[in-house]
């Protein structure tokens, strides 16, 4: 596991998307340096040059140059650059290119104030269904204990395990008010909007440790709302899975024999 | 139109319940260079949690006895404190010094007029507005403290808050309808009140500047009031217009009807809050060009390329607000679609800058205190500007959403660019209004001491944000990112302080120049424009003889005249061969 060095600038990216964001992000800052500078420069020029002083008149015909033309026509030149070069195209892919599901690990990522919940499938891939009717402290996320798909499923709270070098999709959603699920070193950002379930994907590239970062103001205890994603191997990763308890198991496993029926019922609700 | 044969009017009918536009100018002045210290106060202690975060600050545990006990600040009270902050700054503070004060002391002057268009109505915008501010006062003092979901006021946050959100949204009516029946005023008076000869296209720009505010003013916020009824209906009435249903608050399910969408109050207030970014710059921009004009000695470099940049500038506005709900999940269609047009909206400020900036070039350049708080808006604005290209483009923006650079970006547009261009509007105008000049050196002072401590406010924060601090922590130390930086909050906050130190000279030297500034004639800067045509400070009615205008606003340094400058209104001393 590698430690983060963080620091004044940028911290390390260990997504596998990150790398066009931050070549995006140096780029423009370039650009912006490179142009403030220029400005600057003229500036401080035109306010020497034509400062009042004894015996300096000021011209009543404006300067004419067609330079300013071309400059003006080089920044709209290379704005549409940046959309379309650059913005677009990583925008697109981070919004419109999932990875296949079968190759994925699919999570259910549900802020609360002020913890982040993160909802596991369990080894049948399917979500238990969920109603604010079961919503209690010991089932924050309202999981029907009753349904079979719910029998392997668990969750975790703030302690977001992932598997390196694998696709995760996770259903960023929320229970109460809007909360954002940030997490700078994988350079991801989603609002977390109750009623809305916005998926989204990355993969990490390096096992180790870094933080969810609420990232919209959610109340009292909005800077305490802090979750720890652990990036491990796929060892440590499947060791983690095997270890976590599964609170809707039953005893009796002939109910695991319905399993057909309600997925019909699901697509109803 | 014309009282001028009315009786004199006593102290309370003359000073306070005017109907004259330069009285209630200054009456809007006054009051909202008042809120912006105390809007500037608020984020002042907010510093010393920021700096210090959880440690007892001397003195504040025996003043902020709810908020501060010992001394140290609660975080419902650092929220009440950010969201006021914006409040206070942005609709109490800045909007109504640019529109209310400037607009109204001088709007009427430029074009040649009486007065406004509708004294009375005036007169009820800003008593409106003086409630509203009072109603956002008072919302301190209940229990559960002001209003603490931030200035963006997002529900469902909001709606659960406590009952300051109330007082928000009511403070929020009143100070929208106040800005609704000031920027009729203003367009009727432009449109219906310009002098004999005064066409559309020998307005000063200051004038152009308003005209455009005033529009988006009218046309933006009544989606904004309709939102805040609907808002506080959520909160009173039980209704669910933005919180959908399935909400569970502390593992308890809410009663409520639910069906509602939290989408939609972000997508009416930012319909408003961002044409609202334009009425806090554009008047900014028509102060500094009067100013740079005047202090340059040579006419304005394209003038119609400025008016229609400020137009488009002003329908654009209308056209890019989601482009601060990239990260609320949208699709690729609506979102490549914002980043287009924030993408173009940064066209017309490009050429903006750029007109001014030439206009230097072949001046004769005086250096007082207005024109340098002028000059400086150039570079902070084109600072705040270029800043705003990495958070307009989505890709960029998952990164630096919600981050300090967001933080430090609006805060170079508003702070020191509308801030330092308003303060330039009180410089230079202080003498119509008041007969006597502002002190030059404690001006200087005040100017340099400030220039250096705002950077050092706004600059630290972009390297915050791409460190990836966020913002509205009550304890930044709390993440790992935060820690690592925590001096450049040190570093912030000391210099916070100082910037309001600095402004403890602007303030005394605001109120002495009454008494002992220098004296100075109608037309102390040479200008051009209308207002100082008049006697000073101008008397009710503004004008002695009604002004007949035969040029355009800014002839300067005309070949062959005996002064360098025209007023609109005069004969020229040559004879008439200008075109």
């Amino acid at each position: 596991m590698e430690k983060i060095k963080y620091g004044y600038l940028m911290p390390p990216d260990w997504s596998l998307h990150g790398h066009g964001i931050d070549q995006l992000i140096y780029l423009v800052h370039i650009f912006m340096v490179a142009l403030f500078i220029g400005w600057g420069i003229f500036l401080t020029i035109a306010l020497i040059r034509h400062r009042q002083r004894p015996g300096h008149q000021a011209n009543y015909e404006s300067a004419t140059s067609k330079l300013p033309k071309f400059i003006e026509v080089g920044i709209v030149l290379f704005e549409v650059f940046l959309l379309v070069g650059l913005s677009f195209p990583i925008w697109n892919r981070y919004k419109t290119d999932p990875p296949a599901a079968e190759d994925a690990l699919t999570v259910r990522v549900v802020g609360q104030q002020f913890v982040w919940n993160i909802h596991y499938p369990g080894e049948d891939g399917k979500f238990g269904k969920t109603s604010i009717k079961f919503v209690s402290d010991f089932n924050p996320l309202g999981i029907d204990p009753d349904d079979p798909a719910s029998v392997d499923d668990f969750f975790a709270v703030n302690q977001f395990h992932i598997p390196v070098n694998k696709p995760i999709i996770a259903q960023i959603s929320s229970k109460d008010v809007i909360h954002s699920f940030g997490v700078p070193v994988l350079r991801v950002k989603q609002d977390a909007t109750p009623g809305m379930a916005v998926p989204i994907w990355f993969t990490a590239t390096q096992t180790g440790q870094f933080e969810i970062i609420c990232s919209q103001l959610c109340g009292v205890g909005h800077s305490l709302m802090k979750g720890i994603i652990t990036v491990d191997n796929d060892e440590d990763f499947g060791k983690w899975w095997q270890e976590q308890p599964r609170p809707f198991k039953k005893e009796a496993p002939a109910e695991a024999k319905v399993d057909t029926v309600p997925e019909s019922e699901a697509t109803k609700g | 139109m014309s009282e001028a044969h009315h009786p004199e009017p006593g102290f309370i009918q003359k000073y306070i319940f005017s109907v004259d536009h330069k009285v209630i100018g200054i009456q809007y002045g006054i009051t909202s260079l008042v809120f912006l210290f105390l809007g500037f106060c608020l984020m002042m202690l907010m510093r010393w949690q920021l700096a210090f975060p959880g440690e007892a600050m001397p003195l504040a545990g025996k003043i902020f006895t709810n908020g501060m006990p010992g001394g140290v600040m609660l975080p419902e009270f650092y929220n009440s404190l950010g969201a006021m902050h914006g409040t206070i700054m942005i609709f109490l503070g800045v909007v109504p010094l640019g529109v209310g004060a400037f607009g109204n002391y001088l709007v009427p002057l430029m074009v040649g007029a009486p007065d406004m268009a509708f004294p009375k109505l005036n007169a009820a915008s800003y008593w409106v507005y003086f409630v509203g501010g009072m109603i956002m006062l008072a919302s301190f003092f209940i229990p559960g403290g002001a209003a603490n979901s931030g200035w963006t006021s997002y529900p469902p946050l909001s709606v659960i808050a406590t009952a300051g959100q109330t007082y928000w949204l009511v403070g929020m009516v009143f100070l929208i309808t106040s800005s609704l029946l000031g920027s009729v005023n203003i367009l009727v008076t432009i449109i219906q009140l310009r002098a004999p000869g005064l066409s559309f296209f020998k307005l000063p720009f200051f004038v152009w500047a308003q005209f455009v505010t005033s529009f988006l003013l009218l046309l933006a916020f009544p989606p904004l009031e309709a939102a805040g009824i609907l808002q506080l209906m959520d909160r009173v009435a039980g209704t669910s217009f933005f919180m959908p249903s399935g909400l569970v608050v502390s593992n308890t399910p809410m009663e409520i009807a639910g069906g509602g969408n939290a989408i939609l109050w972000q997508h009416l207030f930012w319909f408003l809050a961002h044409p609202e970014v334009y009425v806090l710059i554009l008047p900014a921009i028509g102060i500094i060009t009067e100013i740079i004009v005047a202090n340059t000695r040579k006419p304005l470099y394209g003038y119609k390329t400025l008016i229609y940049s400020v137009i488009f500038l002003g329908l654009m506005s209308f056209l890019v607000w989601a482009h601060h709900m990239f990260m609320t999940g949208m699709g690729t269609t609506m979102s490549n679609f914002f980043q287009v047009t924030t993408m173009i909206i940064s066209i017309p400020s490009v050429v903006i800058l750029t007109v001014l900036i030439i206009t230097l070039w072949g001046g004769s350049i005086r250096f007082n205190v207005p024109m340098l708080f002028a000059l400086t808006f150039l570079p902070m604005f084109a600072i705040g500007g270029l800043t705003g290209l990495p958070l307009g483009l989505t890709a960029s923006d998952i990164y630096f959403h919600d981050t300090y650079y967001v933080i430090g970006h609006f805060h170079y547009v508003v702070a020191p660019g509308s801030l330092f261009a308003l303060f330039a509007g009180i410089y230079y105008w202080y003498p119509k209004a008041a007969g006597r000049k502002m002190s030059s050196f404690w001006g200087k002072v005040h100017f340099y001491g400030s220039v250096v401590s705002i950077n050092l406010i706004f600059f630290p924060m972009l390297f915050q944000g791409l460190a990836g601090l966020n913002r509205r922590l009550y304890d930044p130390t709390f993440y790992a990112n935060g820690a690592a930086i925590q001096d450049l909050n040190v570093l912030i906050s000391i210099a916070a302080w100082s910037l309001g130190a600095f402004q403890l000279i602007f303030i005394a030297n605001f109120f002495l120049s009454m008494k002992f500034g220098k004296k100075v004639n109608d037309n102390p800067w040479e200008a051009t424009t209308l207002e100082w045509q008049t006697p000073t400070p101008p008397p009710h009615g503004n004008f002695l003889q009604d002004p007949v205008v035969c040029r355009g606003p800014y002839e300067y340094s005309v070949p062959g005249e005996a002064k360098d400058y025209l007023p609109q209104n005069e004969e020229s001393t040559r004879s008439e061969q200008v075109a």
